[in-house]
């Protein structure tokens, strides 16, 4: 095989101010992650030194602890959340914002947050599901009985900018995660304009063994090298085991050299 | 009569869902625990049954929570809890993990409840208060996607108020998708015929039973006494 040719293609970008250059006020933003699992936290920190603001996140979740996400709404950059589960334990910092009217939610099903993701990158123009069916959520939605079941319509989910975290990378955006950390990212990726990722390795072309990639180098447009992300629920926990002092953000930003 | 026993605790409902759960050692059964106390079913059920567990966040053979000092956060449970996997586990992506939960591969998933109706609609996800914050997370799909859904709950809520009730006024996780609900007082099937009392707290008796629940009970004359553990 010639591989001469797309071993020409390098999407990495030098550093991270680099990797979230030019997303713009009121963009509709991807967050990748879990809970703490697949959370890039670099990249939020990048945006809020970046300024962007009036921001519409979409995200499992809604943030924890003060770092990443948490950081990123509580600089006030944040308009909007979509997501499944806003009520994480150490959410506090969504959880007043929206008590203050600060941040519009719009909660999503888990299955079908994740497939209207699949399907806007996908190029899908909605799908029936079962899920919700009946329930508050389906209310003011279309439904159609499919083989006896009631299903809602859903519509696919775009956005102008997906923020990943991967384990490895490749120059071509060939991509791999770690155990659980995978979660949203590889549909988030095919359903962004702009897919900027976070990776803790970058390996030549074809150290990825073909057969092993995950997210292929095609939805993916920016990659930034951060060789040791932070993992905020291991802070917490070190701190925990350690003086038993509960820190500020600041500090915990600070040991983290954000 | 005899005085009636005491309810069962949340380690013994626990042990009682796992009885019903099928050991399948050859072709695997796959279960999806809910957070909190159906968790404590794992505690319950036997290491080399054929029983996989599936977590919503993209892991099945999910194995026992880590021991400390050995935690990973990039493998953590559906309630964010460090966690291991056994081997042969496999890791994929949440839009192949609600695949296997919308479509009818798991095979059984135990989840808590605030309320169940006659006809086994299930709202566990909302109380619809002003001041919470809703989040649903995957119960829906969960709810609505497995093929048996297995409650554990304490028969009365903390102010006891029944839990099984003609229609739920709490907002709904799905419609008449319960099987089955585990209390610290009876097992009780939904059926097409209503709610079916199958077990019965030793002593209690079925009009004591439906003084303490919002929809009408029926049972075998001769409904067994509710299983416990030995010790």
């Amino acid at each position: 095989m010639n591989g001469s040719k797309i071993m020409t293609i390098d999407k990495r970008v030098a550093d991270i101010a680099a990797a979230v250059a030019g997303i713009k006020d009121g963009a509709r933003v991807m967050v990748s992650g879990f809970g703490d699992a697949g959370n890039p936290t670099e990249l939020l920190h990048a945006l809020i030194d970046q300024g962007a603001r009036d921001l519409c996140i979409i995200n499992n979740n809604a943030g924890t602890g003060r770092l990443g996400l948490a950081a990123l709404m509580n600089a006030g950059r944040v308009r909007k959340v979509i997501c499944s589960f806003p009520r994480s334990s150490h959410s506090e910092i969504f959880q007043q914002l929206h008590r203050d009217g600060k941040v519009e939610l719009c909660v999503v099903p888990q299955g079908t947050l994740a497939e209207r993701i699949r399907a806007g990158g996908a190029g899908i123009g909605g799908f029936f599901t079962p899920t919700s069916a009946g329930t508050p959520l389906a209310e003011g939605k279309e439904t159609r009985v499919i083989d006896g079941i009631e299903h809602v319509l859903e519509h696919p989910i775009h956005a102008d900018v997906a923020l990943i975290k991967a384990d490895k990378a490749d120059p071509l955006g060939n991509l791999t995660y770690r155990l659980a950390a995978r979660n949203f990212a590889p549909a988030m990726c095919m359903a962004a304009e702009l897919s900027i990722v976070q990776t803790a390795k970058i390996v030549a072309p074809g150290d990825i063994n073909a057969e092993d990639v995950v997210t292929p180098g095609i939805f993916v447009d920016r990659i930034v090298h951060v060789p040791d992300p932070i993992s905020e629920a291991e802070v917490l926990l070190q701190q925990e085991a350690g003086s038993g002092e509960a820190a500020t953000g600041t500090n915990q930003q600070q040991a983290a050299g954000l | 009569m005899t005085p009636p026993m005491t309810p069962l605790s949340r380690e013994q409902m626990a042990w009682r869902v796992a009885q019903e759960i099928p050991l399948r050692a050859s072709g695997g059964t796959y279960v999806n625990l809910g957070i909190g106390m159906p968790e404590l079913v794992a505690n319950h059920l036997p290491d080399d049954a054929g029983i996989i567990f599936h977590c919503e966040n993209g892991i099945l053979g999910m194995g026992p929570v880590a021991r400390p000092g050995e935690e990973d956060f990039d493998l953590i449970t559906a309630g964010k809890k460090p966690v291991t996997v056994v081997p042969g586990a496999a890791f994929f992506d949440s839009t192949d993990s609600f695949a296997m939960i919308r479509g009818g591969h798991i095979d059984i998933t135990v989840l808590g409840a605030f309320q169940i109706s006659r006809t086994g609609d299930l709202a566990n996800w909302s109380t619809g208060g002003a001041d919470i914050v809703p989040a649903v997370g995957g119960a829906m799909d969960l709810a609505q996607g497995a093929k048996r859904v297995f409650i554990i709950t304490n028969h009365q809520a903390r102010d006891g108020a029944p839990k099984i009730v003609e229609t739920c006024t709490y907002p709904l996780t799905g419609a008449g998708v319960v099987s089955t609900v585990f209390t610290d007082l009876a097992v009780i099937d939904v059926t097409p015929a209503g709610l079916m009392v199958r077990e019965i707290l030793d002593g209690l008796s079925l009009a004591d039973l439906q003084a303490k629940t919002g929809a009408p009970l029926t049972a075998a004359a001769d409904c067994p006494a509710l299983a416990r553990p030995q010790n």
